[in-house]
């Protein structure tokens, strides 16, 4: 494969691995959790680096997974005091440990292949370059790695779909059922340090972030439904690492920065069009619902009034602005539309409900 | 003379969910009113409508007879107990103190006298012992005449109170109570949005029930009947009052109350 | 003691130091009001998200002047905190996934103009990368100048409208009921937070920032309960961290101001929730202790 080939597909399949358990911390409202452990693995990793001295060592690995679960489990451990609260334990506990990290790296690790730099974007353009032989296939590392994490990720969402959907939607109903709530949670915490740290060498820290977050929160604006939302995320993340790879291609600029933005244009795309729940969908819905709202209000209003004394006053169309102040250019229409939709019908200077207008208001006062 | 708080066909949605449809409501000066309506009728939309923290779609209110924005040091404001974070570190004096804020415009900072006025309010409601205490060392009913003091330093003339006697003890209910009848023996008006029918006859003379839309409002011997309360209540209540007038509703109808 | 001597002999060592209290100061005073905001990780968002805004002011400019440097910053961070607060309020979004997804894309995209800048000739963009994690030994005069420029009218905004703030952080809807401006006094409370972030950029960097924004709040919070003296307290200790940190850096190897004073911080901090009076883990565990006692 040519090496543009090869960095493309790992990017594919590291945005596709990224985009899963996103989805979880997403609709689990954790997101930020993502922030918290892309950075803090850096601190297994070097501290699995210092006591074997092998980049190449498992323990590694190993090393920046417990340390991901490890950050989460001091954020609720810091929460838990009761002294400060969720939020600010975040803030607190991920910089600490990030920066025993970078500080560790520039005292006693400098001149490895570990660097600050490419801990925050990663070395997309590089990875061809590292390669592994398996099964007599010549393949880069971080393609493997990749695909043992994409895959990793598919098996665990595959077997425990069923819990996670529940204790995601419906955490009190898990537990009563009997799934331990605390295990799934650390399942997917676990799940997601490992899709970090295998990311992490590609694409470095920050983009994990936005390949965890942007895609499914994209995907959550086009879907209500649990698997297409895992499906829709994967491809939006996909075709993101692909757009970015180009970008970057064309500008010649950092691969990683450039498939994060392009992450975030998505979600921008979603975010103004997407059907039904994009800015571009509400503002029209809403233009059409106020009118009909506004019709809704006027036969409530007049059915408020009906022959009563202060009705001639009330119902009139001239007094209707003052009354319920609308501006009058505003009532007019209302009153317009009203009478053409057979709602309301004009004696005089009184405005009366026809049979159909006195049922909307009824129906109206009813919710 | 103007009635103390008009509401005229005030209509409030948020999103395109109506809250509040077309409500219309008069209420005179010196009374002791009392909201009732169930959970969701839109008793706390109609407190915050009328003091601006909410947009109504249509209608508005009037406090004695002008506009809330001109009338604000006639207005006191008790909020739900809820609604605020009570580990913010602050103590009880500084919180009562904070009812003078308004009063004092953009630079000036709260003296002695507000100092002394704030330690006088919380002497009404049997809370000056506490006065240097941090807030969130208190009991709930404790918060509750802290919040109750807070709007009394605000000396005015109309008060509204967002179910001040929701999950208290019995000594703050009996403060609150008192409280409630000084002020009404001052000539101020009070607006209390509430949720146990039973007290109604006993703590106001005034009640309004809503449920979305208004459903009656007047003194309390006339409108506080059966017929009005299934109204408001639709089925979901059940009379054990023998004259009618009064009603007590069947126990998770109070429970479910408690957002309302 | 030889740090301390060398601090008033050498001008280096004295401009450093300066500038690291003040943004420890700034940063500690406005943290205080971001936390008990609920917006502690709103600052980490904004932070991240000053970096295109410094690259973006670097290239339309062609400027290393911290002025210009640094406004850009501010109004990058101030778009994105609008952002944050945009996405959720119109779409079904919730704050952490804005949050997230505006703190990664922005920073993703200001590693783009990052790489873009790189490719010019003119060595000038050398500089910019610093702002990752700070480097408070490059500080100069004129740097000083700029952040007393944007943190003492920041300060003296929060001693003026000090009342209102403390309100607005306690009780918004009661402060809109008194007739204040929440609206506007919230957006007001945020810039002079994006204020305190700008002026951090240099020394701390925008990776490590937020923590310079909660950590000394988190930590004077456990010592007092009332806000007056929180907010003194941060500023204390941001500035003692600020200062520490910025020295060990300055003369030591390897040691990048950001995550130093980052872990001078949390050194503070550990020690406040450990330690502090009533609240401190130490002591509620001793009065826990004292209470099992008889019953032993």
């Amino acid at each position: 494969m040519a090496p543009e080939v090869e960095v493309q597909l790992i990017a594919v399949i590291v945005a596709a691995a990224c985009a899963l358990p996103g989805v979880f911390l997403v609709l689990r409202r954790m997101a930020m959790l993502s922030d918290a452990i892309s950075h803090t693995v850096l601190l297994g990793i070097v501290l699995g680096y210092l006591l074997t001295r092998d980049l190449g060592s498992p323990l590694l690995f190993v090393g920046a997974v417990a340390m991901g679960v490890v950050t989460v489990a001091l954020v609720e451990l810091v929460t838990g005091t009761g002294l400060v609260r969720e939020d600010a334990a975040i803030g607190l506990v991920f910089p600490v440990l990030f920066s025993i990290a970078v500080i560790l790296i520039s005292r006693f690790a400098g001149n490895v292949h570990l660097d600050v730099d490419s801990v925050l974007l990663g070395e997309l353009v590089f990875a061809p370059f590292d390669r592994v032989r398996l099964l007599g296939l010549d393949l880069p590392r971080a393609l493997l790695v990749g695909l043992v994490t994409l895959l990793a990720n598919l098996l665990l969402i595959g077997l425990f779909y069923k819990e996670l959907k529940l204790a995601t939607f419906d955490a009190g109903l898990a537990a009563a059922l009997g799934f331990a709530p605390a295990l799934v949670h650390y399942g997917l915490m676990t799940m997601v340090s490992i899709t970090a740290v295998g990311a992490f060498d590609a694409v470095g820290s920050i983009l994990v972030i936005a390949l965890m977050v942007a895609p499914p929160a994209a995907a959550y604006l086009l879907t209500d439904r649990l698997a297409r939302m895992l499906l829709l995320s994967v491809l939006i993340g996909a075709a993101s690492a692909i757009a970015g790879y180009w970008l970057a291609y064309w500008l010649d600029v950092s691969v990683a920065g450039a498939m994060a933005t392009m992450s975030g244009v998505a979600f921008g795309l979603c975010y103004l069009f997407a059907p039904g729940r994009g800015l571009v969908a509400g503002a029209a819905r809403r233009a059409h619902q106020r009118w009909e709202f506004a019709q809704q209000m006027l036969t409530l209003h007049l059915l408020n009034h009906e022959g009563t004394a202060e009705a001639i006053e009330e119902c009139s169309p001239s007094r209707l602005s003052a009354h319920l102040r609308w501006p009058p250019a505003f009532a007019a229409e209302v009153v317009r539309r009203a009478e053409q939709g057979g709602l309301v019908q004009r004696r005089g200077e009184l405005l009366t409900l026809t049979e159909r207008g006195r049922r909307l208001a009824q129906e109206a006062s009813l919710r | 003379m103007h009635d103390a708080l008009t509401i005229t066909d005030l209509t409030v949605a948020y999103r395109d969910r109506p809250v509040l449809w077309d409500v219309d409501l008069s209420v005179p000066a010196g009374v002791l009113m009392a909201i009732v309506g169930p959970n969701g009728a839109g008793k706390t939309t109609l407190i915050k409508a009328t003091l601006g923290l909410v947009r109504p779609a249509a209608g508005q209110t009037l406090i004695f007879g002008r506009p809330y924005a001109e009338q604000r040091r006639l207005v006191a404001y008790v909020p739900q107990r809820g609604s605020v974070d009570w580990d913010f570190p602050t103590t009880v004096l500084d919180v009562v103190m904070m009812g003078r804020y308004g009063s004092l415009g953009w630079l000036r900072r709260p003296g002695v006298r507000e100092r002394d006025q704030a330690l006088a309010a919380l002497e009404q409601v049997h809370m000056a012992e506490f006065a240097g205490r941090q807030i969130s060392q208190l009991s709930g009913g404790q918060q509750q005449r802290v919040f109750l003091a807070r709007a009394l330093v605000q000396d005015a003339q109309i008060y509204f109170m967002d179910e001040p006697f929701q999950g208290v003890d019995a000594v703050t209910e009996r403060a609150i109570v008192a409280v409630l009848r000084n002020l009404r023996a001052a000539g101020k008006t009070v607006v209390v949005v509430h949720h146990d029918l039973q007290t109604v006859p006993e703590y106001f003379d005034w009640v309004t029930l809503i449920n979305v839309r208004r459903i009656a409002s007047g003194p309390v011997a006339e409108v506080f009947t059966e017929a009005n309360l299934r109204a408001t209540y639709g089925g979901r209540i059940a009379f054990l009052g023998q004259q009618g007038a009064a009603a007590s509703a069947v126990g998770d109808l109070a429970a479910d109350e408690a957002t309302g | 003691m030889e740090l301390l001597t060398a601090l008033f002999a050498d001008y280096t060592l004295r401009t450093v130091a300066l500038g690291a209290a003040l943004l420890g100061v700034v940063s500690g005073v406005l943290g205080c009001f971001a936390v008990l905001r609920r917006q502690a990780l709103l600052g980490d968002a904004m932070s991240h998200a000053a970096l295109p805004g410094i690259a973006l002011a670097f290239m339309l400019t062609g400027q290393r002047d911290p002025l210009v440097l640094l406004l850009g910053a501010a109004a990058a961070a101030w778009l994105a905190a609008l952002l944050v607060l945009g996405i959720t309020g119109t779409s079904r979004i919730k704050e952490d996934s804005a949050l997230a997804l505006t703190l990664s894309v922005c920073f993703g995209f200001g590693l783009v103009l990052l790489s873009l800048l790189q490719k010019r000739p003119d060595a000038a963009q050398a500089g910019l990368k610093r702002f990752l994690f700070g480097q408070a030994a490059a500080l100069v005069e004129r740097d000083i100048v700029v952040m007393a420029a944007l943190g003492l009218p920041a300060l003296l905004c929060v001693a003026l409208l000090w009342k209102h703030f403390k309100l607005l952080s306690f009780d918004p809807e009661y402060a809109a009921s008194l007739g204040m401006p929440t609206g506007a006094l919230s957006i007001l409370l945020t810039t002079l937070i994006v204020m305190a972030i700008a002026i951090g950029l240099q020394s701390v960097g925008v990776v490590l920032m937020s923590a310079m924004l909660v950590a000394p709040a988190a930590a004077a919070r456990q010592w007092t309960n009332r806000l007056s003296i929180m907010v003194l307290l941060a500023a204390s200790f941001g500035a003692l961290a600020g200062v520490s940190g910025a020295l060990i850096s300055a003369t030591t190897r390897g040691f990048s101001t950001g995550p130093t004073v980052v872990l001078c911080m949390a050194a503070i901090t550990l020690g406040s929730l450990l330690c502090a009076p009533e609240r401190g883990l130490l002591w509620r565990w001793i009065r826990g202790r004292r209470q099992l006692a008889p019953v032993d």
